[in-house]
């Protein structure tokens, strides 16, 4: 009778636990499932179920914290790295661009050793340096993840600005930061569509998450860790519904920039 | 009278290979018209860059209204913003066309929607001010560059062949405009023109440009009747001299 079977594996001990164990198991999803599911989707998010609310409010405070300071610091790098012409910039590209590409596991590992109590930065024991399985250390490797992306995008969109309209500009008496501030606002498009690149890097990731956050009821479950956990228990509808709660934030996003996107236009 | 506004001294500017620009000595007179003529290549649009304080030469002088700039230094900005050009090929903004020609306004601080509702007038463009600027066509988009200047009132305008892509009727707009920001603001106006009637049209004083040199420079009547370099000559004859 199922016209499809889905194969998952999932971590299955993660519950409570930031666990250290992996289990795989196998189950069975059929197209039913599925349908019932999207129905059960619907009416957790119509009834604003606290606990799916509680994930949502948690995950778009961790990725928007983390996209806030990727585009802090990646529009200025970006637009440093497309403007001028230094010793390294193309060594700097380069790290770039690897970084643009690098799985966010990698990234998870890579916090994880540097944060857990005997690596390098857990050790000093500073206040301002986050504990694993806090928060704090997932905006950390959200940050990692973002903001290469951000400033990738950014630097692309500079340097396709007509190169002939810096001096256009300044001929008008533009000073030098006012013809940065131009040629910013002529890519403006292409800022826009960095952080909304950086948010969908983040939003929807969840190696990074899952190993420096540990997927802790009431403190660091998140969208993806949740749907990992709910299908891993069986629990496909509930999964289902952070699905399309996932969908709908990109699609809202994508919608909002393309509205700002357009406004820039006229005035 | 006569007064000088720019005094250019043993300027040399290259981008790597040979030089762009080799002028010994160059005096540009308040409230004149200066063309200048000269093929492809000769630097002309090098030395509108220089004139602008867009960049410096690599060496000799440039004295501009008290001021002196040297190689690697800058004019201050409140001089630098006297001057302004009409680029041979504008870029324009992506914004609409009273924002393009308001800009140069913002950037000093000074929202005068007036002079720019004006500026585009002069121009004939008042219809298209909230139109996109980058939807406009080549002749419309040269005009919009030569209202962003006029809104500014500089004291030097510098044209680089403004009228290179334009149709008769526009020509002679941006002639008479030219002409009467000269006369009426006394501003002093330097012309790149491929044009030898045009310059000598418009021009009080004509100089020719070859291989970054300026061959001779002359007031207008004495450049066209009795040239004094056979190059010139060969030029106003519309004779091939590169
Ligand atoms: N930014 C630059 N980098 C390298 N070379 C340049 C640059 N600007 C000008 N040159 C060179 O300097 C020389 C003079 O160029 P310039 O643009 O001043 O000529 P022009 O007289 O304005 O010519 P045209 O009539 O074609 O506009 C040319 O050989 C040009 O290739
Ligand atoms: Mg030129």
């Amino acid at each position: 009778m199922p016209a499809l079977v889905v194969w998952i594996g999932i971590d299955h001990c993660g519950d409570s636990l930031p666990s250290r164990r992996f289990c795989f198991v196998q189950e069975r999803a059929t197209i039913e499932t599925i349908w019932n599911g999207l129905k059960e989707a619907i009416r957790l998010i119509v009834s604003q179920d606290p606990a799916l609310f509680e994930i949502l409010l948690l995950s778009l405070r961790v990725s928007g914290t983390a996209l806030l300071f990727s585009t802090l610091i990646g529009v200025p790098l970006g637009a440093v790295m497309g403007l001028s012409r230094f010793i390294g910039r193309r060594f700097l590209i380069a790290l770039l661009y690897t970084g643009m590409g690098f799985p966010p596991v990698v990234v998870g590992l890579f916090v994880y050793l540097m944060l857990s109590r005997n690596g390098p930065l857990g050790q000093l024991d500073w206040s301002i340096i986050p504990n694993l399985f806090t928060p704090a250390a997932m905006v950390v490797a959200q940050c990692i993840i973002s903001f290469p992306l951000v400033a990738g995008f950014t630097m692309a969109a500079v340097m396709g600005v007509d190169p002939a309209l810096r001096q256009q500009v300044q001929a008008m008496g533009a000073t030098r930061w006012q013809t940065t501030v131009a040629i910013l606002s002529e890519a403006r498009v292409g800022v826009i569509v960095s952080v909304i690149a950086g948010f969908g890097s983040i939003i929807s990731e969840v190696g990074a998450v899952m190993m420096v956050g540990g997927n802790i009821e009431h403190r660091t479950r998140m969208l993806t860790t949740a749907i990992v956990l709910e299908t891993g228990k069986g629990n496909f509808d509930l999964a289902l519904a952070i699905g399309v709660i996932l969908l709908a934030i990109s699609f809202i996003t994508n919608v909002a920039m393309l509205y700002l996107q357009g406004k820039g236009f006229d005035e | 009278m006569n007064e000088t506004i720019y005094q250019l001294r043993g300027i040399t500017k290259s981008y790597g290979n040979g030089f762009a620009l080799r002028l010994d000595e160059l005096d540009i007179r308040r409230g004149e018209i200066l063309a200048l003529v000269g093929p492809s290549g000769a630097g002309k649009s090098t030395l509108l860059r220089l004139l602008n304080f867009l960049e410096s030469p690599n060496s000799g002088s440039i004295r501009f209204m008290g001021a002196e700039v040297r190689p690697g230094g800058a004019m201050p900005l409140e001089l630098r913003r006297r001057v302004t050009t009409v680029f041979q090929r504008p870029v324009l903004l992506n914004r609409s066309v009273a924002a393009n020609v308001r800009y140069g306004l913002d950037l000093r601080g000074r929202g005068e929607g007036d002079r720019v509702k004006s500026a585009l007038e002069t121009v004939g463009l008042a219809d298209l001010s909230h139109q996109r600027a980058r939807t406009l066509s080549g002749g419309e988009a040269q005009r919009v560059a030569l209202a962003r200047a006029l809104v500014l009132e500089p004291d030097v305008l510098l044209l680089d062949e403004p009228t290179a892509n334009l149709d008769p009727y526009n020509v002679g707009l941006i002639e008479g405009i030219a002409r009467q920001l000269n006369q009426e603001h006394g501003a002093t106006l330097v012309l790149v023109t491929h044009n030898v009637f045009q310059a000598k049209r418009l021009a009080h004083r004509v100089g020719l440009m070859l291989e970054g040199r300026l061959v001779e420079l002359a007031e207008a009547e004495a450049f066209f009747e009795s040239p004094a370099d056979p190059r010139t000559a060969a030029f106003v004859r519309g004779e091939m001299v590169y």
